[in-house]
């Protein structure tokens, strides 16, 4: 964190730094060295893993982390059910995966470790990383919309009721709001986790300028400040999970045109 | 006037967006609760519709946050 003149620059966290690997390291022009962002997303996977490991023993009497998983993967279950039907089944293990590795991305960018010098790096704060998580939604939704309803798949743009002579204006606006949907999807994602903790490193600046300029506005400025943090970052353990369930919400709804059309 | 006090005044601005999509989103949290006060028994199956709509209101303040962004680090 750069404290120049005891300012906290708030977009310094999102800086992509190599771990290990130089600009050098180039495969067709583009850098591959191992940076932060690549780290974290190996701990989420490594968690998630060792979060399923744990709970997916096959007890007959399930124990806590049993619980624990199997209350997720219900949890997953049960909105494929609610939003698909039957056919959601076979959506599960994407969904469910897209679902955990957001909510432990969300959540590992949140821990505090930063109390013993290390860098908890959000990269879900990134364009690029959910950009590729909503293309692969919309790239399933093409693929399992072509797949089972042919061409007939565009009838998607013309709504159930459309007057006749409407028919100029609705498809079109049908079309814009299809393919506006990776976008709306990676942005939400992004913006929120961004947004969030822009948020916590502004009020921390405010914390350690107030702090320093003295004990009135240590007092007027810096207690209240660190007190709001305290209530924001709760509020953004509550994001990290509301923005995971809404991906996997709005990634449910965007199969079901796929596999029932409307 | 001066381009860059533009994007800042422009950025500022942005945060209207930001205001307004509260009141979305506390307008579809406040709507969703008034309805499942009247009937408890119905709330449970409409989180789905809540969430979407959360969703829909939230992204965009979002938008609006972007639009600040983008006049004061890419424009």
């Amino acid at each position: 964190m750069a404290a120049e003149q005891g300012k906290v620059d708030p977009m310094h966290q999102f800086m992509i730094e190599p771990m290990f690997g130089t600009d050098h390291w180039q495969i067709a022009g583009y850098n591959v060295a191992f940076t932060n962002s690549a780290l974290w997303m190996a701990i989420a996977t490594v968690a998630l893993l060792a979060f399923m490991w744990g709970g997916t023993k096959r007890q007959l009497v399930p124990g806590r982390w049993q619980m624990a998983v199997e209350s997720m993967t219900g949890f997953i279950d049960n909105l494929l059910a609610a939003n698909i039907g039957p056919a959601g089944k076979k959506y599960v293990p994407y969904i469910f995966s897209l679902f955990m590795f957001i909510l432990f991305a969300n959540v590992l960018g949140l821990l505090p470790i930063g109390l013993i010098g290390l860098h908890p790096f959000t990269f879900t704060s990134h364009f690029s990383v959910t950009g590729v998580l909503a293309v692969m939604t919309f790239a399933i939704v093409l693929v399992v919309g072509f797949w089972r309803h042919g061409f007939h798949f565009f009838s998607l743009f013309v709504p159930h009721g459309t007057p006749l002579w409407l028919m100029w204006l609705i498809p079109v606006i049908e079309l814009i709001s299809f393919l506006v949907r990776p976008f709306s999807l990676a942005l939400r994602l992004f913006v929120a986790m961004m947004a969030g903790h822009v948020l916590l490193k502004v009020l921390s600046g405010f914390v350690i300028a107030g702090t320093n300029s003295g004990l009135l506005w240590g007092t007027v400025v810096g207690i209240p400040s660190f007190a709001l943090m305290v209530a924001i970052s709760a509020l953004e353990i509550l994001v990290a999970a509301i923005q995971a369930y809404v991906f996997a919400l709005l990634t449910s709804l965007y199969l079901n045109d796929a596999e029932n059309l409307h | 006037m001066d381009p860059q006090a533009a994007k800042l005044l422009g950025a500022g601005f942005a945060a209207i967006g930001a205001g307004m999509a509260a009141i979305g989103v506390g307008n579809v949290f406040g709507s969703f609760l008034q309805g499942a006060l009247r009937n408890p028994a119905a709330a449970d199956g409409q989180q789905g519709r809540l969430f979407i709509g959360f969703a829909a209101a939230e992204l965009l303040g979002l938008l609006s946050f972007v639009v600040a962004m983008i006049l004061i680090f890419v424009a």
